[in-house]
């Protein structure tokens, strides 16, 4: 027994080390010298007329040290601002962006440089095996079944000062990520041995991000099944997450990458995937077979196979068992799901905002549209002038700032839908779905109902479950993802998630009621 | 219908099934009164608190904004005296309180048999919120603890201490756990259970006294036997009584509880007993005079609540049924499972060789009407369960039809198969077919039985 538990500490102290490692290789000093600049150039990562600019302007930045990557930063950037004072021929941000993001990547003096494949064991690779040997060894250790002893006193699961300092590390994490990825060029360097092996190239910030997703959500799935591994239910479910983000988010779409094919990822549908009717996606899809094979792919998954599946199984069959964000929060996002609010007030807050964020959706994807079909044969483009800033506006603020910072680097605070509950679009959409025309419904189990609350509190959409299964009420509601754990937890085998005839799906009869008089509770 | 005062005492489920039902119904004034705690909460919920699965905000099933939204009054006082003839309280503090009606809810209180040390700091049952404090405060910082009284409680307690790491000594004075209500099979499933969570349990092992240390705190428990344990925490869970010493002074006729009528009425008119505190002077035939269940006081407090808005209902707690989860092991019973199978019945029990899985059903021999349904880690329906008790059917039948009444989650593997298989050897001359598995076609048919 002791040596298991010895095993269990052994893999807490390598996750904190390779986690210790990962911090302490974010900072750098930094420094670029005329070879370094070269390099960029040479390899394209300098381009057009900007070149001979910035070779010129840069002169005086070469060879000297910077102690950090914000002394470094606001030295380039100043300097780009002066190329864009003696030119015309502007560098706008975008460019501007990619430029210093290469620059840092080049003149960081990280001794990742040095032994990357070393440094990627010592961080990524620590972190994993640590995570996996403090997962594992409980198996042995004690009997399966609920496992949220003390959930309620832990410093990392309720809010203790762990569980805030991770959502802060993480929402630093999502701002340097999506608005200064020349911060972290060293962390996504780490990706680099992936990236090569898969496609060919270094890591960008997506496949690094997408990479640190797909083992988390793997080893964090480990953990999952671990933990419920008495219900076939979640093992099965968990494992579909997994297979989902590896397979359709990760692999599949760095293979495309690899044998120069556009990106695509064949599980994310519109509207949660905006972008996909915007007009260089299109443009890319129209102009080859294959490119027509994706554009019928994603309107036939958007328009036919998400609201069937959705009639058949619940909104569960994407959100639970397919998406993303959804593989993420089930999870990474597992000990956090307590922390979701369950107030009728926190309901209807959600009702306002995640409906809202689809009618945004629908708008910006109408506009878009209408801007790219008008435009075409040389006719006169509608929305010309909305166009650019409502897609800017949506991209930042729900694309990065509601799915990213707050989605995720608000797991340990408000729990791990944050994003799915209150934000995401097609959530909204499979909601209203399973709410009115949908065979899946969450049965209770006569009276047997002992208003004990673990159903509402491990509920990660907020639904006050036990509201329902206390009066012996089918509980269908749209934000209702299907995870299964309301069921799991239930000490009295109440709950059952079910799809099944429409009939009778909101009539359901009651023994709630005295015995042999069955009331409708409608 | 006049408006009357109707006053709850006691907030637990019995009493705000009463208060929310008679609200549903009527713009009566209610008001409900509690010593223990200012709103409803779930008291079965009480052990995931100390567990850590909960805090207590999410043991209330309302919010507490929906007391006043639905009026219904809520105060947090201790009644001290009930006088009938003015219908009138007399709460701690001298004030008074009037009443039209009364009901009486007031639950249970844990029992204490005259054990030498049973009073010591240290030596608790658990019931109450404060009971859950008092478990707080001495639990703190000790290497051990003894839980004494082979019921639920005990067994709970025993898993609330086992989750912050106290080594547990389970002291049942049964030879098996609890086998005066469970069938052998069942019963060491649950012993088993108990011992592969770690827990030191004591089959036929009695209590015959607590001592003291010398600050005069629990601190060891001595067995009939002359066995010594160490004990700075002792869980003393042998059964509740009702709570009911306060109504000594009211002349409202006791029993081992309130006793009341067909209707909860007591022998003062106006005034109704419901859940644990309640005696019911005839009880159905198969039913307890007292039963302090969760499901009973919700069944009384509905039936109540319609006598009190003018529709005056007999109390029929109809077909028997029940849960518990013990540590890791749920169990379910719909209808009737002895320990002691009556002569005009037989029992078909399935165990699974490995895993603590097991199905059995009762029948009558005589027709083979179904008597009982007794799950040990599967889940049935109850509504299915409920209408095939109801209807006697035969077990032939019912067997046919079982996978209808599996309520496991998707994914779990069935074993319907397995039972009517070893049904099927007990009586090769005439086998059963296995019909309806749980599915869309049994939902079909389930929907239309109903």
């Amino acid at each position: 027994m002791s040596l298991w538990n010895s095993l269990e500490k052994l893999g807490l102290a390598l996750f904190l080390l390779g986690f210790g490692l990962f911090l302490y290789l974010g900072p750098s000093p930094y420094r670029l010298d005329g070879e370094g600049l070269q390099k960029l150039i040479d390899d394209g990562k300098i381009y057009g007329h900007h070149k001979d600019l910035i070779t010129e302007e840069f002169q005086p930045l070469l060879n000297r040290d910077y102690a950090t990557a914000h002394a470094f930063l606001q030295d380039a950037d100043r300097k780009i601002t002066e190329v864009n004072e003696r030119t015309d021929s502007k560098i706008w941000d975008y460019d501007r962006g990619q430029y210093l993001y290469s620059l840092a990547r080049e003149a960081s003096l990280t001794p990742i440089k040095g032994n990357l494949t070393l440094w990627f064991l010592l961080t990524i690779g620590l972190c994993c095996v640590g995570g996996l040997l403090y997962f594992l060894p409980r198996i042995p250790q004690e009997p399966a079944g609920i496992k949220n002893n003390g959930t309620f006193f832990s410093k990392v699961k309720s809010r203790g000062w762990i569980g805030i300092g991770f959502g802060v590390f993480l929402i630093g994490f999502y701002i340097a990520l999506y608005f200064f990825p020349a911060y972290i060029t060293n962390w996504i360097r780490l990706a680099d041995p992936v990236s090569r092996a898969l496609r060919g190239w270094d890591a960008d910030r997506w496949f690094f991000y997408g990479f640190l997703y797909t083992i988390t959500v793997a080893v964090m799935g480990v953990r999952m099944m671990v933990q419920y591994r008495h219900s076939r239910y979640h093992l099965v479910r968990t494992a579909s997450v997994m297979f989902f983000q590896a397979g359709f988010a990760f692999l599949l779409p760095g293979i495309l990458e690899a044998l120069n094919r556009p990106y695509f990822d064949f599980k994310n549908a519109w509207p949660l995937n905006y972008t996909f009717f915007y007009d260089y996606n299109l443009n890319t899809y129209t102009s080859s077979a294959f490119g027509w094979f994706l554009l019928l792919w994603g309107i036939g998954l958007a328009f036919l196979l998400v609201p069937l599946f959705a009639f058949f199984f619940g909104k569960r069959w994407y959100c639970s068992w397919v998406c993303g964000c959804g593989g993420l929060a089930e999870t990474l996002g597992d000990p956090f799901r307590h922390l979701s609010d369950k107030s009728l007030k926190a309901w209807r807050v959600e009702r306002w905002l995640v409906h809202s964020v689809l009618v945004f959706a629908v708008l910006l994807t109408a506009i878009v549209l209408t801007n790219y079909f008008t435009g075409q044969n040389g006719g006169e483009a509608l929305f010309a002038a909305i166009k650019e800033p409502v897609k800017t506006t949506y991209g930042f603020l729900i694309g990065s700032i509601f799915a990213g910072v707050v989605g995720t680097g608000f797991y340990p605070l408000m729990g791990n839908r944050v994003w799915c509950r209150f934000g995401c679009p097609l959530a909204a959409l499979l909601g209203i779905i399973q709410r009115f025309k949908s065979r899946f419904r969450i049965t209770t189990n006569g009276g047997q109902c002992i208003s004990c609350g673990n159903c509402s509190t491990y509920c990660e959409m907020g639904i006050d479950v036990r509201w329902y299964a206390q009066r012996g009420q089918n509980i269908i509601r749209a934000s209702c993802v299907g995870c299964g754990v309301c069921a799991a937890v239930c000490p009295r085998g109440v709950l059952r998630l079910e799809n099944g005839p429409e009939t009778g799906r909101f009539n359901e009869v009651s023994l709630v009621q005295i015995g042999q008089g069955r009331i409708d509770v409608t | 219908m006049s408006q009357e005062h109707i006053v709850i005492l006691g907030n637990g489920i019995a009493g705000i099934t009463t208060a929310r039902e008679i609200r549903k119904r009527s713009d009566h004034r209610i008001t409900v009164i509690s010593a223990e705690s200012d709103h409803f909460f779930s008291r079965t919920a009480l052990m995931y608190i100390y567990m850590g699965h909960m805090a207590y905000e999410n043991t209330k099933p309302y919010e507490d904004t929906f007391w006043e939204k639905n009026e219904i009054h809520l105060e947090r006082a201790y009644v001290e005296h009930v006088d009938t003839e003015n219908r009138r309280l007399q709460v701690s503090g001298g004030r008074h309180i009037e009443y039209d009606k009364l009901v009486l809810a007031t639950g249970s209180k844990s029992n204490k048999f005259g054990w030498p040390g049973q009073n010591l700091p240290g030596v608790q049952g658990l019931y109450s919120l404060q009971d859950l404090e008092a478990m707080e405060k001495y639990t703190a910082g000790i290497d051990h603890a003894v839980v004494i009284g082979g019921g639920l409680i005990g067994v709970e307690m025993s898993e609330m201490l086992h989750s912050r790491g106290i080594p547990v000594t389970f002291l049942v004075r049964e030879k098996s756990w609890m086998d005066f209500a469970y069938p052998p099979e069942e019963s060491a499933m649950i012993n088993d259970e108990i011992r592969a969570h770690g827990i030191d349990l004591r089959l036929g092992a009695e209590l015959e006294r607590i001592e003291a240390d010398a600050q005069g705190r629990a601190a060891r428990v001595v067995t009939k036997d002359g066995e010594s344990i160490p004990a700075p925490f002792v869980g003393l869970t042998v059964g509740v009584s009702p709570n009911i010493d306060f109504l000594k002074s009211s002349g409202i006729e006791l029993g081992r509880g309130i006793q009341v009528d067909d209707h909860l009425e007591t022998s003062a008119p106006g005034v109704y007993a419901i859940g644990d505190c309640a005696e019911v002077r005839n009880p159905k035939p198969g039913r307890r005079p007292v039963e302090p269940l969760w499901y009973t006081g919700r069944i009384m407090g509905q039936t109540l609540a319609r006598t009190l808005c003018g529709e005056p209902t007999a109390y029929d707690p109809g077909i028997w049924f029940n849960s518990a989860k013990f540590f890791d092991l749920e169990w379910q019973v719909y209808g009737q499972v002895p320990a002691q199978l009556p002569d005009d019945q037989e029992t078909l029990f399935w165990q699974h060789p490995k895993e603590r899985l097991a199905i059995r059903i009762n029948a009558k021999k005589d027709g083979g009407a179904v008597t009982g349904f007794q799950l040990m880690g599967i889940r049935y329906r109850h509504e299915v369960c409920h209408e095939w008790l109801e209807e006697g059917r035969p077990i032939r039948w019912v067997l046919e039809n079982l996978g209808v009444a599996n309520f496991d989650p998707e994914f779990y593997r069935q074993y319907e198969g397995d039972l009517i298989r070893l049904y099927n050897q007990q009586h090769p001359e005439n086998p059963v077919k296995h019909r309806r598995r749980r599915g869309l076609k049994g939902l079909f048919q389930l929907r239309r039985a109903s």
